[in-house]
């Protein structure tokens, strides 16, 4: 499917935040003299997504992909930003008319399909659970009709429908789950690691399963993953996240072939290379520091080899290269292409 | 060759349950030489965890060795009795599962934990042990170790325990390892570290290692060779170089396309059709035949035995030197 990449993004996320109280109950707080305690879980995030495009999200444990992701389906609200889908806002309170309506146009698809599916309804019934609660159909053959169609979208049986999810393995479970998300004719689909919890042969299917469904109904991704070799199947752009910031946003193709960011640059060496004796792996040095107590400054400094004085002082704001959206004062600098190689192995 | 340091022979894993009895190992065989990184892949339910299980006595019940025999260095511990496998468990085969938060002790000091492991399976006094557990977590790479040794788990973050967990194994200079997806549960950013430290730490000491993981690209940094497992058997072993680049298994073939690469364009996997068979359906002859573009008639009938190709063996019919040319054109 060709992409106009100037028409207007079905949607845009400005300056979005989350903080979480993570503070101790009152009385210890009070006992153990402690202030309350909060973690900026996401933090001014921005990034745009134009209709037919997937977008991928990628990050370690804590960087805050699937805060996002939840923000964005409206399951927790932002501390700060703005959502905007088809130019509404659907993070305003004071819209939740229009918000409700909008709704049906996406949907989700989690990561575990052992818990995403009540084990209590048979398949027929989960996947026609949009339609009636979107009061899309009511009539019983109809609505019996559309959940045959469905399944055999996700290239299941239509009988397969009176089963229950127990009967299923864990990639025909996604695929329900994803027969569910398309009932309603969505638009946008959020899918928080949609094939972590798959085995590689499954998971194959599972995406090239996504990549069908996208080409033939025009479908809108925003795709959470920490597995970059996915985000190269599938993204057409990717946003980096390093404890709650987008480090660098770039087309796929530009951030492979010239990532920027050093946390990118770290993240792709750390890949381990199938090819035996091919590209060696770079370990990183360190780990994730705690996000209730993050670093000042640039949050990356402590892991990075390129870090300054400034770095440690100043947090970094966005400049642009090329296609590329970056959020580091060595890019900013050109310091970049001096660092040998070497800083980044482990010693 | 020298004498293998485990022998693994026939070995038969088999679960009583109500629907009857399930075969979660079916006739596996392998060798490991001494200091040899073998891998051991395979999806989820191949049986990669029940091999390790097996080898190292900690099956739970009513699992049981149903058949075959695991030798190491000759001798076999297969059938010893409890006690006797206690002994051999930490002092010659250190274990290291997945999630480091279970397999230390939480109450207990990391450095406490070491000790009890180094006096219970070795001759040092326990001011000998304290030592050797401060050079330990050193080795592993736990920054400021003399200082951490008094720490509780619960003070490490999830790669600096995954250190601690192979330094325990390491505690007796065990002949063997087994380390049962080491690296799944941590980011991609510290399985590097972890893998790296792993692999160097058995290399300097000369450790077997049996790397159980589904992820083939840990096992093609580490390993030397790799077992390819499905549905419990044995699909093909070989040098790790010559299973992924030049596999003779259709089943390997099938998952080392269906693997992203980073390499790759925004191109569809390869996919193989259909998922693993559960235990209480597996097909008749070969496991993988109703998912094999290229099954035949024998492959429904007869279980394939392993055949050599090149370096390596692979259990398909395919490769059966004997086999008519118009047979394999069907």
């Amino acid at each position: 499917m060709t992409i106009d990449r100037n028409a207007p993004p079905l949607l845009r996320v400005e300056d979005l935040a989350r903080v979480f109280d993570v503070s101790k109950p009152w009385l210890a707080r009070m006992i153990e003299r402690e202030p309350r305690r909060f973690v900026k879980a996401v933090d001014g995030v921005s990034f745009s997504i134009a209709k037919g495009e997937t977008f991928a999200l990628v990050g370690e444990s804590g960087s805050g992909k699937s805060t996002i992701a939840r923000m964005v389906v409206g399951l927790i609200r932002p501390t700060r930003g703005r959502i905007l889908f088809d130019n509404v806002d659907i993070a305003d309170p004071g819209r939740t008319a229009d918000v409700a309506r909008l709704r049906r146009r996406f949907q989700m698809i989690f990561q575990d399909p052992f818990a995403s599916l009540n084990p209590r309804f048979r398949v027929d019934a989960i996947i026609a659970e949009p339609l009636t609660a979107f009061g899309l159909m009511s009539d019983r053959a109809e609505i019996e009709a559309r959940v045959a169609d469905l399944l055999k979208l996700v290239r299941l049986d239509p009988a397969d429908g009176r089963k229950y999810p127990h009967e299923f393995s864990g990639g025909q479970r996604q695929r329900i789950a994803i027969a569910r998300a398309l009932a309603a004719n969505p638009e946008f689909i959020v899918c928080d690691e949609p094939t972590s919890a798959l085995d590689v042969s499954v998971q194959a299917q599972v995406l090239n399963l996504m990549r069908d469904l996208q080409d033939e109904f025009g479908l809108t991704y925003l795709l959470i993953t920490h597995n970059l070799a996915v985000v190269r199947h599938m993204a057409d752009d990717v946003g980096v996240l390093y404890l709650g910031r987008l480090a660098e946003v770039a087309p796929t193709e530009e951030l492979f072939a010239r990532p920027r960011h050093p946390y990118t640059r770290m993240l792709l060496d750390a890949v381990p290379d199938l090819r035996p004796g091919g590209r060696p792996r770079r370990a990183i040095t360190g780990e994730i520091p705690n996000p209730i107590d993050p670093p000042p400054g640039c949050t990356f400094h402590p892991r990075c080899p390129l870090a300054d004085d400034r770095c440690r002082r100043e947090a970094p704001g966005y400049t642009r290269d090329g296609g590329a959206r970056v959020a580091c004062h060595a890019v900013e600098e050109g310091r970049t292409e001096t660092a040998p190689p070497a800083a980044f192995a482990l010693a | 060759m020298t004498e293998p340091l485990l022998s693994v022979r026939d070995l038969t894993v088999q679960f009583p349950t109500r629907r009857g009895l399930l075969t979660a190992v079916d006739r596996l065989s392998f060798d490991l030489a001494p200091g040899e990184v073998l891998g051991l892949v395979g999806e989820s339910g191949a049986g990669k965890s029940m091999t390790g299980s097996a080898i190292i006595g900690l099956l739970e019940p009513p699992g049981r060795i149903a058949g075959g025999e695991i030798r190491l260095k000759g001798e076999r511990i297969d059938n010893l009795p409890a006690e006797a496998m206690r002994r051999i468990r930490g002092r010659r085969i250190g274990m290291i599962f997945q999630d480091p938060l279970t397999s230390l002790n939480p109450l207990i000091r990391i450095g406490d934990q070491l000790v009890e492991t180094i006096v219970t399976h070795t001759d040092r006094t326990p001011w000998e042990a304290k030592l050797h557990a401060a050079s330990l977590l050193e080795a592993v790479g736990i920054p400021a170790a003399r200082a951490r040794i008094d720490s509780y788990p619960h003070e490490f973050s999830g790669g600096m325990r995954q250190r601690v967990v192979i330094a325990l194994a390491l505690a007796a200079d065990p002949e063997l390892i087994i380390a049962d997806e080491p690296t799944t549960a941590l980011d991609v950013s510290v399985q590097a570290q972890i893998i790296a430290v792993l692999k160097d730490l058995c290399r300097d000491k000369g450790t077997a290692v049996i790397l159980i993981t589904h992820d083939m690209g840990v096992i093609a940094e580490t390993a030397d060779r790799v077992a390819v497992l499905y549905a419990g058997r044995l699909a093909e072993i070989g040098p790790v170089a010559d299973v992924i680049s030049r596999p003779h298994h259709p089943y390997t073939r099938g998952l080392m396309g269906s693997i992203p690469s980073l390499d790759g364009g925004r191109d569809r996997l390869e996919q193989i059709p259909g998922s693993m068979p559960r235990l209480s359906h597996i097909p008749p002859g070969c496991a993988f035949n109703p998912r094999c573009l290229q099954a035949f008639a024998r492959c429904v009938a007869e279980r394939p035995p392993a055949y050599r190709a090149d370096a390596s063996e692979a259990a398909c019919f395919l490769l059966d030197p004997a086999m008519s040319p118009a047979e394999a054109a069907r």
